[in-house]
């Protein structure tokens, strides 16, 4: 039945045009061996439509094109407005909520509604239980870290995670991840914001550290400058169709990075999302070029 | 907030100027044909005001208080709440700036609507473009006419509205009525502006005049040299 329904929403979906479907790419999480699709879906703004139908179907839409292109890891938080429970209709439509990598977060300043927001989080989802819980961009993060360990070792949770965007308190960060176990760092990372590059990305890899990529195209405004640009020719060479391929290439050809979650309200953009980095992972000189180009525009 | 240099307006936004506008065309149908009705009331008040100022504190404040808890309620717990958690703050403050409203127009010392002056005429301009200007922004901003904010079921001009017509009042009252419908301006207005819409700036002038006028209102006459025109 789940099947069958995620089949249907597929096929009223408009079809795919030049994005092959074959199978994305896959990351090793570090902590557990566990593989994982290296192109998630975020939701923050895309996915806060309210009680909106006509919009809900939409993210819907968008999500079983996700599921359809292999995509598993879905994330979201409390901050988000209404995503958490546009999410969790979307699972319930699609039948589907076993395929999903459930990645939320806890977003209080109060470490002890913590556990009541993490329960009503669940329940918005409608999962047995959340794959990967992160604290909000380090907003009670003592509290909050021992809440979530406490979890991990009952049983209760997969994987523990902190997160921070647009560079920001990338210090406290770094000590967080050297002093304690974490399985995940959420931060941002993109051929124009490569601040983690310096630090954080070798540390995660060196601590065993899985890195999830935000704000890969800086909440749309770079792939919106870049599409008014030709995209390059040799961009083919890493199998890049698009610019939003060539930057999904950039960022998940690092070695530290372990799936980036753009975020999308469109069916087309999340297939090549999933399909990105399908060619060869370019190399250190051909990064810089990259880098160089989108910089240049 | 650490590190609050590095935010910017756009990082505070929570959702997108199309689910935003879609929120006011769902206010619009559901509530059709009411828009006139409080447009309407709106007239009214403005015409009372200038004919009959002695009963005018009654009546605005009766029906400017319903219509901010109808706004509240409506708009804002029902529509806006689900994609704005900030509205968890904005909804008591609108509830209590209904009761106020109905407070001052029935507990005595109420604000009195008797004398014209200056700032009284630039209340009621203000008011009156808050009534009819409102409506007609989409054909300006290239939006559906569906998404048209009107006094009584949006947040914007209600506020303006309110500030304008709560200008041509004296009295100490005034002081607890305008600070909500001013921060909404600028709450609003900054939510706006992260959306990219220029309207943002109607409800920072809104609000400037507002206040500037408001302090001008608090200083004694005497003071500034105002001499006052016959009143009703």
């Amino acid at each position: 039945m789940a099947t069958a329904a995620l089949g249907a929403a597929v096929a009223a979906l408009p079809p795919a045009r030049s994005f092959a479907q074959a199978a994305p790419l896959s990351r090793m999480i570090p902590s557990s061996g566990e593989p994982i699709p290296a192109v998630g879906l975020g939701t923050w703004i895309t996915f806060n439509v309210g009680d909106d139908p006509e919009l809900q179907a939409e993210c819907t839409a968008v999500m079983a094109a996700f599921f359809a292109g292999g995509g598993r890891m879905v994330d979201s938080s409390p901050m988000y407005g209404s995503s958490q429970s546009v999410v969790g209709r979307g699972l319930a439509e699609l039948g589907d909520a076993g395929a999903v990598f459930s990645a939320d977060k806890v977003w209080t300043s109060s470490g002890a509604n913590g556990p009541a927001q993490i329960e009503q989080t669940r329940r918005l989802w409608g999962v047995e239980q959340l794959d990967l819980l992160q604290v909000h961009n380090l907003l009670g993060w003592e509290a909050h870290l021992d809440t979530l360990f406490a979890m991990k070792a009952a049983g209760r949770l997969r994987y523990v995670g902190i997160t921070t965007s647009e560079g920001r308190r990338h210090d406290l960060l770094e000590e967080i991840m050297r002093r304690h176990p974490l399985d995940f760092v959420q931060l941002t990372y993109n051929p124009l914001d490569r601040d983690a590059e310096r630090r954080l990305l070798p540390l995660a890899a060196e601590r065993g550290i899985g890195v999830i990529v935000n704000r890969p195209f800086r909440q749309g405004a770079l792939t919106r400058r870049l599409d008014r640009e030709p995209l390059p020719e040799w961009a083919g060479e890493v199998g890049a169709a698009s610019w939003a391929q060539l930057i999904l290439t950039f960022i998940l050809s690092h070695p530290a990075v372990t799936v980036a979650i753009p975020a999308t309200t469109r069916v087309d953009h999340v297939r090549e999302n999933v399909a990105a980095a399908g060619g060869p992972l370019p190399d250190g000189v051909f990064r810089e070029r990259i880098a160089a180009h989108i910089g240049a525009q | 907030m650490s590190e609050w240099w590095t935010y910017r307006l756009e990082d505070f936004l929570l959702f997108s100027p199309r689910i935003y506008w879609r929120l006011v065309e769902a206010q619009n149908a559901a509530l059709w044909p009411l828009q006139l009705a409080t447009t309407a009331a709106g007239l009214a008040l403005i015409l009372l005001i200038l004919r009959r100022p002695g009963v005018a504190r009654l009546w605005t404040g009766l029906v400017l208080g319903l219509l901010w808890a109808f706004v509240a309620w409506s708009f804002l717990l029902q529509r806006y709440e689900p994609i704005n958690w900030a509205m968890a703050y904005a909804v008591p403050a609108f509830f209590a700036q209904a009761l106020m409203l109905l407070g001052a127009a029935a507990l005595p010392g109420g604000p009195a609507f008797g004398r014209r002056d200056a700032i009284g005429a630039t209340g009621l301009a203000l008011a009156l473009a808050g009534l009819a200007l409102y409506p007609v922004l989409p054909l300006v901003a290239s939006r559906r006419l569906a998404s048209a904010e009107v006094f009584g079921l949006a947040p914007d001009p209600t506020a303006v509205v309110t500030l304008g017509l709560l200008l041509a009042a004296r009295g100490r009252w005034l002081a607890v009525l305008l600070p909500i419908p001013l921060l909404w301006c600028l709450f609003s207005g900054l939510t706006l502006r992260a959306m990219d819409e220029g309207q943002a700036w109607l409800l920072f002038a809104a609000a400037a005049l507002v206040l500037l006028l408001a302090v001008l209102r608090l200083i004694p006459r005497g003071s500034r040299g105002d001499t006052p025109r016959a009143g009703a």
